[in-house]
């Protein structure tokens, strides 16, 4: 066989070693959503939505579990979210060549490198123990945000990165000051973007177990949460001691709540893509 | 005129702020773990500490040797690596270089979600199903064990290391493989002799990040690798890694101020140690190679 003939033939075998590995990464991904398909699906009904843990797994539910994902959710928007925002306009429209920018930002990438277990040992020793607010909704808000703050500051930067100078240039002409030109110029344009970045990083809070474990989120809270400062569970760690337990009756109940968990998942993350997807087409300046 | 411009000044001074907090996360992190940890070697000598091979702060007979956390972690993040790393670079090369652009944007963000899904449910997956599958063909699979937990965790990992490669790729000049595919080449040999090395900077910190990750991923390894410290290389044995030590401690009724409660932060600095190191290296040669082709 010519030496011609060998490549070309290599150069073909890649291509179905290419196809079957893509093909091995995305049938994990629907063996592992049939798998729990088919263990969890018939145990959701409205009872299983609405009940209270309880030590029997028939009788169990997930209402503290998704109303603390709920509350986790809200309070975490209201802390991370202005926060991530300001701190992307100042790297980005403002502290451009200033040291302190700069040194923010290798800080930033160092902060999204950080396992999120660290967080966890972080705020159990401010969070819980410093400001003594315990294993409380509002300590496990707050760990939650110090770790996705840098995502949604990392977002907001591309956004308005990808807003053309031309505008800002119309705007100032206009006689526009820097703030109004970013208030009613520059995040208006940039939203699309800003936006697909808080939504990934929230999913990526509701589906975080290891630092609430840490700050000593409980597993078993038999009440709903009514203030900030109650003691709470969430989907996350609530499916975690459900799989913990050896019976199997648990197990399922487990897989059940992962249906749940992974549907909000799903939504957030499908509603980002839709919205970059938008976004990108729409921005051809 | 004068209270816009100080306006101005207050708002540039509020988002500035902002900024600090992130500045103020990873001192109070720097903070934490050291005060914590001069605690626990106040009472532990960092002899024993590195050279000790046993791990018992929770039993009556105590030893602090890290050694037992550390080949734990390894094995586990090893096994997920050589998982990660073969799939993850063929599918970016696959996607990049063959692949009809269709099929590219179509999958890409189905690989996505791979990283999106919670980890909990990973362990979940690891421990009721790859176990078990496992346990089938493998003699002497225990129910907790390092393999189990380090596959599922190279998949996981799999997207991290196939997206961020394949973006290298793509941001490669058409000229580069138009001179390469002009010279006769198939588009095998554009692709690894050409395409891959000029990517390779963009690769390796995919590669870097990837590992960091593993090294610090909790709960599929606090769910299926088990929680028994012991120094093996076995992949079939139940391991414990540092962050399913944190996981252990946290969830016991472990009195604040104790060095039981402070091991958990000697054990989260030298988690922090290696991932900061990690992340810098990948941190630098990105920067090092960024504009490389622009």
């Amino acid at each position: 066989m010519s030496k011609l003939k060998t490549n070309r033939l290599i150069d073909s075998a890649f291509k179905y070693v290419g196809i079957a590995c893509t093909l091995f990464g995305l049938a994990m991904l629907g063996i592992f959503i049939g798998d729990i398909l088919i263990k969890g699906l018939m145990r959701i009904d409205w009872d299983f939505i609405t009940s209270l843990p309880s030590r029997k797994a028939s009788k169990a539910g997930i209402l503290t579990a998704w109303t603390g994902t709920a509350w986790i959710l809200g309070l975490t928007s209201i802390i991370a979210i202005p926060l991530g925002i300001s701190a992307g306009i100042y790297l980005e429209e403002y502290g451009k060549k200033s040291r302190l920018a700069s040194l923010i930002e290798v800080n930033i990438a160092n902060l999204a490198g950080i396992p999120s277990i660290i967080y966890g040992l972080l705020g159990l020793e401010i969070f819980v123990r410093v400001l003594n607010f315990g294993g409380s909704l509002i300590a496990g808000a707050l760990t939650l945000s110090l770790l996705i703050l840098p995502i949604i500051i990392v977002g907001t930067r591309e956004a308005i990165k990808a807003v053309p100078t031309s505008l800002r240039e119309a705007s100032y002409g206009l006689g526009a000051t820097k703030w109004q030109t970013i208030w009613h110029q520059v995040l208006p344009a940039a939203s699309g973007g800003i936006l697909t970045g808080i939504i990934l990083a929230l999913s990526r809070a509701i589906g975080e177990t290891a630092p609430l474990i840490v700050i000593g989120a409980l597993a078993y809270v038999p009440f709903v949460a009514h203030s900030p400062f109650d003691e709470f569970t969430v989907l996350p760690m609530q499916i975690f001691n459900w799989v913990s337990r050896p019976q199997h009756e648990f197990l399922v109940n487990g897989a059940a709540a992962i249906i749940i968990l992974l549907l909000i998942t799903f939504v957030m993350n499908g509603i980002a893509l839709y919205l970059r997807n938008k976004w990108q087409k729409k921005i051809k300046w | 005129m004068k209270l816009k411009r100080t306006a101005e000044k207050v708002i540039e001074s509020g988002l500035a702020l902002s900024g600090l907090i992130t500045l103020l996360t990873t001192l109070g992190i720097i903070w934490v773990l050291v005060t914590e940890s001069i605690g626990f070697f106040s009472e532990v000598s960092i002899v024993d500490f590195l050279f000790d091979t046993q791990w018992t702060p929770l039993f009556t007979q105590k030893h602090y040797g890290i050694l037992p956390l550390l080949s734990g972690t390894f094995l586990t993040t090893s096994i997920a690596i050589l998982v990660a790393v073969p799939l993850g670079v063929i599918i970016a090369v696959y996607l990049s270089e063959y692949a009809p652009y269709k099929f590219r944007i179509t999958v890409k963000p189905l690989l996505e979600l791979l990283a999106a899904v919670p980890t909990v449910v990973y362990g979940f997956f690891a421990l009721t199903v790859v176990t078990p599958f496992l346990q089938s063909f493998i003699p002497g699979v225990s129910t907790f064990n390092a393999l189990s937990a380090g596959l599922v965790m190279g998949i996981m990992i799999i997207p991290m290391i196939s997206s961020l490669s394949e973006d290298a790729l793509q941001a490669l000049p058409k000229s580069l493989r138009e001179a390469s595919f002009g010279m006769g080449a198939t588009r095998f040999q554009t692709a690894f002799k050409v395409a891959v090395p000029a990517a390779s900077s963009g690769i390796i910190v995919s590669v870097i990040l990837a590992i960091a990750r593993a090294i610090g991923e909790t709960m599929v390894v606090a769910m299926a690798a088990g929680q028994q410290p012991q120094l093996t290389l076995d992949p079939r044995e139940g391991v414990e890694t540092i962050t399913a030590y944190i996981v252990q401690v946290s969830l016991g009724d472990v009195p604040h101020g104790s060095l039981a409660y402070k091991t958990i932060f000697a054990a989260g600095i030298t988690l922090f140690a290696f991932t900061f190191l990690l992340n810098n290296i990948s941190y630098w040669l990105k920067k090092k190679y960024q504009e490389k082709y622009e």
